[in-house]
């Protein structure tokens, strides 16, 4: 028989090993222990049930406490699978796998805190620069490469940190705190650039493409086009078969780091009388001969690139199709999977700038002082910071908690979107607010936090509008209710 | 200790875990110290000594055999001496004591230091580089103690510093109040960091993991038969006084007059 103990029992009272017993008939696989916690019995009368049992039960190795009936239980852990279980005791359970969300590992502190002081050293002089001049800093980029920040869940063997997917959300957001733009840009690079490959590329083309994207190569996602937004799959890009590469002629618009980047994803269809089934994804590199027309001129997110791009007859070679031959047609389902995951890095990106503008206007209110006393100790104020606090906190809560949920191999569509909906509607709001607690000084370009507030405006339109995003969970519920 | 030649050097950074420089420190209600309930990273002249253990390497990789990193501190020193793996030493050494124990005294902390170095087991230590002072006691004095302690020379407060390759002596440049001063020290020697010596670099993501791989011994000062009891015993802790608002003169007498009415002339 194995046996499973947990550590960590309330003090002063013993406890008792039980075995885990693996036939079916064992009083102690009973489903309400293990696989339903939230369908507990009372706890004394779960212990007792257990104790007893045990008792009846030949356990050969079994340590009794003198106080058996009072003894701590310490909960059975079935090894087979996604089996949780609930810790008795009533000290903080060590043992639990069960944390809140704002336990992050070690890697991912160490993480947070490296990020933030590079966030804050590196990015943080040149952001009213770079947003003044609408141009991204060549510096910033090298450093995102350097810190390892552009190959965040790309394996070692590839050349990347084989970090967690939290953890790429961690680093998008404390850009985020700095510069929604330089945020933008790591994110499409990590969640959506590199997770295309390493989920569907070919071994060969992994092989050839990750080393680059985590070395020093920027890369794009090219789905938008001026007549497909949300209705991606009408898009028109043609993708025609000459032998061993294929002739690609159409337009892409609205394309994030169009402009710095060499790798590019481009999503053509390469049969429309199959609608949407004929959507392919292509490797297009640069020198391929895509043409970078007009860079649009935003209200935010100015330092991040985004361009048009025209393909004029570009010529790619066919080993180029993502995941070869038994995905060409296929597209549509890479796109629709990378974009849910996509999500929960806006998600981050959004909740990063609204705790930077937070960060930015609170202090302040602290320190100016008017009719006696700092504006930021009347109630008036103080019940508006408060309240935009518990959204701030909402909107990580979600945001997390879907992102933990993907790295359990969960369904998490439903909390993706509602995170990347929520997130974008509090940056709105908390940025706002931040401008109107600095008062006078808050719009003035200067102290900065006006931007966050003009970059908070496309967390509601990119990689899926709020309306899409409230479409996708009403279906859920639909299902769930109807 | 005996002199070695610059080959397959080994070096010791001692770092600390200290409050956070940018936290606004609090003098805590008994008044008996700063409020500690705060943020803590490592002391910022102890990254500069652990950018320069890895800035050595990287200059002469032949020469530099191994970065061995050690704290003394609460079980919450162990992220401090991750940090400084990511950053790029070889190998930790946590002196653990209990999260309650008071704050070890730059003494106790030199004794401390010299046992670990006289009972290190993979050979001698060459070179000691640490920070000039920690930001929160600001006391600067453990280096100079533990050279005393060992019969070791000293090179504080440097802000340049050259192996010289295939002898046995450092170059340091020290920042002193006259301007700066060039010595030369025989190995093994202790180097305390100023200021201006280097740029410490961020741990990057690949090396963070990368840190999670290395190791860390951990030990108690009653292992090294050292008593971390303090000798001093602090009275009281108060802020400075507020800086009170001055006054604009409007011509030289007035200044002499002022002053001589305050007493001061």
């Amino acid at each position: 028989m194995t046996y499973r103990r947990l550590r960590g029992t309330a003090t002063g009272l013993n406890h008792v090993i039980i075995p885990e017993q693996k036939s079916k008939k064992s009083h102690i696989n009973h489903p309400s222990v293990s696989h339903h916690p939230n369908q507990f019995e009372t706890t004394r009368d779960l212990m007792l049930r257990l104790t007893v049992n045990s008792l009846r039960s030949n356990v050969g190795k079994q340590v009794l406490g003198r106080n058996t009936q009072q003894a701590t239980l310490v909960a059975i852990v079935q090894t087979n699978g996604n089996s949780r279980f609930r810790p008795f005791s009533t000290t903080p359970p060590t043992c639990s796998q069960l944390n809140s969300l704002h336990t992050f590992t070690e890697e991912e502190e160490m993480l947070r805190d490296s990020v933030k002081r590079f966030a804050v050293d590196v990015v943080g002089p040149r952001v009213r620069e770079m947003d003044e001049n609408e141009e991204m800093d060549p510096q910033v980029i090298k450093g995102l490469f350097e810190q390892g920040l552009m190959g965040i869940e790309t394996s070692a063997e590839h050349g990347g940190a084989e970090s967690s997917f939290t953890s790429a959300i961690i680093a998008i957001e404390e850009l985020a705190k700095v510069d929604p733009s330089v945020s933008v840009m790591c994110d499409v690079h990590n969640t959506l650039v590199n997770t295309i490959f390493r989920k569907y590329a070919t071994k060969a083309q992994q092989d050839k493409w990750l080393p680059l994207l985590a070395a020093d190569k920027l890369g794009s996602f090219c789905l938008s086009e001026p007549a497909s937004g949300s209705d991606a799959f009408a898009l028109q890009t043609r993708a025609e078969r000459k032998g061993d590469y294929w002739v690609l002629n159409g337009s892409k618009m609205w394309i994030t780091n169009s402009k710095e980047a060499e790798i590019f994803l481009v999503f053509a269809n390469v049969d429309p009388s199959k609608g949407y089934k004929g959507i392919t994804c292509f490797i297009v590199t640069k020198d391929m001969g895509i043409q970078i027309a007009k860079k649009e001129q935003k209200l935010g997110i100015r330092a991040s690139s985004t361009c048009t791009l025209n393909f004029d007859d570009v010529k790619v070679p066919h080993e180029n199709i993502i995941g070869g031959d038994k995905l060409v047609g296929q597209g549509y389902k890479i796109a629709i999977e990378i974009l849910n995951e996509g999500r929960i890095g806006i998600a981050g990106q959004m909740l990063g700038l609204a705790q930077g503008a937070f960060d930015k206007a609170v202090p302040y209110t602290y320190q100016r002082k008017q009719f006696g006393k700092p504006v930021g100790e009347f109630q008036g104020m103080a019940f508006q910071i408060a309240s935009v606090a518990v959204e701030i906190e909402a909107a990580r809560l979600l945001t997390y908690n879907a992102a933990r949920r993907k790295e359990e191999g969960r369904e998490f569509t439903k909390e993706a979107a509602m995170a990347k909906y929520y997130a974008s509607l509090v940056a709105q709001k908390a940025s706002g607010s931040a401008i109107e607690w600095a008062g006078g000084v808050g719009f003035t370009r200067e102290t900065g936090i006006e931007k966050f507030w003009r970059d908070s405006k496309i967390g509601a339109i990119y990689e899926g509008t709020s309306n899409i995003q409230l479409n996708t969970i009403a279906k859920f519920i639909q299902k769930q209710y109807s | 200790m005996r002199p070695t030649s610059v080959n397959y050097l080994k070096v010791l950074v001692p770092v600390k875990r200290c409050v956070d420089y940018a936290v606004k420190i609090r003098v805590n209600a008994a008044q008996t110290g700063v409020d500690t309930n705060v943020k803590h990273s490592m002391n910022p002249f102890d990254e500069i000594a652990v950018e320069e253990a890895v800035r050595l390497r990287e200059r002469m990789p032949k020469s530099v055999e191994s970065i061995t990193v050690a704290s003394i501190g609460p079980p919450k020193s162990g992220e401090i001496i991750r940090t400084a793996l990511a950053m790029g030493a070889d190998d930790g050494i946590h002196v653990e004591i209990d999260e309650n124990a008071p704050q070890p005294e730059p003494l106790g902390v030199a004794k401390t230091l010299a046992e670990l170095i006289k009972k290190k087991k993979n050979g001698d230590v060459d070179l000691v580089i640490m920070g000039k002072q920690a930001i929160d006691g600001d006391n600067g004095m453990t280096g100079q103690m533990l050279a005393g302690l060992l019969g070791w020379g000293q090179a504080t407060f440097a802000s340049k510093v050259e192996v010289l390759e295939g002898e046995k002596e450092v170059k340091v440049t020290r920042e002193v109040d006259g301007g700066l001063e060039e010595i030369k020290v025989k190995l093994p020697a202790i180097i305390t960091t100023d200021l201006r010596l280097n740029e410490p670099r961020y741990a990057s993501l690949p090396n963070i993991m990368k840190a999670k791989k290395k190791k860390i011994e951990r030990v108690t000062p009653e292992s090294l038969g050292v008593d971390l009891k303090p000798i001093l015993e602090t009275i009281k802790v108060t802020e400075p006084p507020k800086r009170v608002g001055g006054g604009k003169v409007e011509s030289v007498d007035e200044l002499v007059e002022k002053l001589k009415a305050a007493g001061v002339v």
